[in-house]
């Protein structure tokens, strides 16, 4: 528990001791600010869902571009010996930077709890299925982030690493929108296996055991997945 | 501490890295691990740390079995890996805490050893340097900071002095030395002055095998034996190539005689002896028995450097 506190803290200091984090940060707010304004003032609703349907767009290409470098750089620097040297286990490593990466992620999307203060201020607002849908956004930031850091042990590369945690992260997301394509007694299946579908769920203010399942579950195997492949290096 | 590694083997695919290697070092030696580049010495190291596991063997660090308790191992271990990896965007200090807190150093003892660190490396001015900003010697520095953070008993240290400039690598080899007196200190080389500086003992590493194993001074012996004379013969009409030849080869305890060049006025001669007897005055004397004329004669004892070139090509 200590070492994992300790690797979270170094990777969480890391984001911040270079301007990377900050203009990720200040870019995310333009892209999500604009759909906020736009539906409050051009359609004068007072709702969160413009913001909630664009943010999984963002995270896309956002979450693969925060993870990759989580284990390409210290691969390509060698610093990954250092670390692997150390008296801590592999699964330390990996859950300090899942959850550092995770934090990013959360920070992230903190500020624009002011859009929802602002909305509180001007209109009746339910809160209940807000709370639910920042809920379902950690949770699917938790798996992209998972996948991102498996992409990450993969390769010293971080472009590859970018390239190959987007194509996994963009087939989970895309599944949902292309059942009509699947033959009929998969559909479910696939249904299931898609991020969107259980964000969508979560996002309506439904938080079913289901979803969550789902999503402990999913970050469970890409993070034994990473560690695997932290592991392969004795291969 | 001690190390013990039993019959242990690496292979990359199909390529035998290391081939069965045993070796045992005790408490408190200094053992200088030397070969050419790619024998197996980084790998060897590697394992040892567990950072590679071995297809086969064992590894024991005090009586511990690497294989059983790699954590426990690791602990016991301060470690510089090859090409000395840093993270290049943090400070001195923050970066030895850090290490630190990794090494499981107690929490009231932190401050304390990083202290220490950065005394005992010589790291005053630079402490809140950023790393990347260091000159290589500092980064040097700051490596073996790391590696001895936690005060421990093995420190293995894979080519600590490559990329430095004559004066740092004078610095690093002194500071080995130091931290050498109280640790057991293994240390990967290709250079051989660095072993002769700074090891009681030398393992030598080729194509995966151990091919000589002792103190500097024991191995130096052992291949001391063949002792080498060179000569120059002034040539002169009354004696014959083959006479010279085969004149110093009748002198008794000479092995063989060598003909290394011959140029307009002289020979050049290699006489190689027995083992431990010196010929020279034999020479000498056989020389002025048959009035010839000696330009120079010099004996050759056998370095360390001659050694290693005869062990591992």
């Amino acid at each position: 528990m200590n070492n994992i506190l300790t690797i979270f803290k170094r990777e969480v200091r890391s984001y911040f001791t270079s301007p990377v984090a900050y203009i990720i940060i200040v870019v995310f707010l333009i892209i999500t600010g604009w759909f906020f304004t736009s539906s409050l003032f051009l359609a004068g609703v007072v709702s969160m869902r413009g913001v909630f349907e664009i943010v999984p767009f963002i995270f896309l290409f956002y979450i693969p571009a925060i993870s990759m470098r989580t284990f390409s750089e210290e691969k390509k620097s060698g610093t990954i010996e250092l670390l692997l040297t150390k008296p801590i286990s592999d699964s330390d490593i990996v859950l300090g930077k899942f959850f550092s990466t995770l934090t990013l992620a959360a920070l992230t999307l903190a500020p624009t709890l002011i859009y929802v203060i602002s909305l509180k201020l001007l209109g009746s607002l339910d809160i209940g299925s807000i709370i639910s849908a920042y809920i379902g956004i950690i949770l699917m930031s938790g798996i992209y982030i998972s996948i991102g850091l498996f992409a990450s042990s993969l390769t010293e590369n971080q472009v590859v690493a970018f390239i190959v945690s987007f194509l996994i992260i963009f087939a989970l997301f895309m599944l949902n929108k292309i059942l009509i394509f699947i033959p009929a007694p998969l559909i479910t299946t696939v249904e299931y296996i898609s991020t969107d579908y259980h964000f969508s769920s979560i996002a309506r203010g439904v938080i079913d055991t289901k979803d969550l399942v789902y999503y402990v579950s999913s970050i469970s195997i890409m993070l034994l997945l990473t560690r695997t492949s932290l592991e392969s290096r004795k291969w | 501490m001690s190390i013990k590694v039993e019959k242990l083997s690496k292979y990359y695919g199909q390529q035998a890295a290391v081939k069965k290697i045993s070796f045992e070092i005790k408490t408190g030696e200094v053992v200088g691990f030397l070969g050419p580049n790619g024998a197996g010495k980084s790998t060897t190291l590697k394992m040892i740390t567990t950072y590679l596991t071995p297809n086969s063997g064992k590894i024991f660090v005090n009586g511990i079995n690497a294989e059983d308790d790699p954590i426990a191992v690791r602990k016991k271990i301060g470690y510089l890996p090859e090409q000395n990896p840093l993270y290049q965007d943090m400070n001195v200090i923050d970066y030895l805490k850090y290490t630190a807190e990794l090494q499981s150093v107690p929490k009231d003892k932190i401050k304390d050893s990083v202290k220490k660190m950065v005394r005992v490396c010589g790291l005053e001015d630079v402490r809140h340097k950023d790393i990347g900003e260091l000159s290589k010697g500092f980064k040097q520095r700051v490596g073996l900071a790391q590696a001895m953070i936690h005060n421990p008993a093995v420190l293995l240290l894979d080519e600590p002095t490559s990329g430095l400039d004559p004066n740092q690598i004078i610095e690093i080899r002194k500071l080995i030395k130091d931290l050498g007196k109280e640790k057991t200190l293994m240390l990967s080389t290709h250079i051989l002055q660095e072993v002769q500086a700074t090891c009681d003992r030398v393992i030598i590493i080729n194509n995966g095998e151990i091919v000589a194993d002792g103190t500097t001074d024991s191995l130096q012996k052992r291949f001391q034996g063949q002792i080498n004379i060179y000569l120059i013969v002034k040539k002169d009409p009354r004696y014959g190539r083959e006479k010279v030849i085969s004149s110093f080869e009748s002198v008794k305890n000479v092995e063989k005689v060598k003909l290394e060049g011959d140029n307009e006025n002289a020979w050049q001669l290699d006489i190689t002896a027995n083992k431990g007897v010196d010929v020279r005055e034999e020479i000498f004397m056989k020389a002025i028995s048959l009035n010839m004329v000696l330009l120079e004669m010099h004996q050759e004892e056998t370095s360390l450097e001659d050694i290693f070139r005869k062990l591992t090509t």
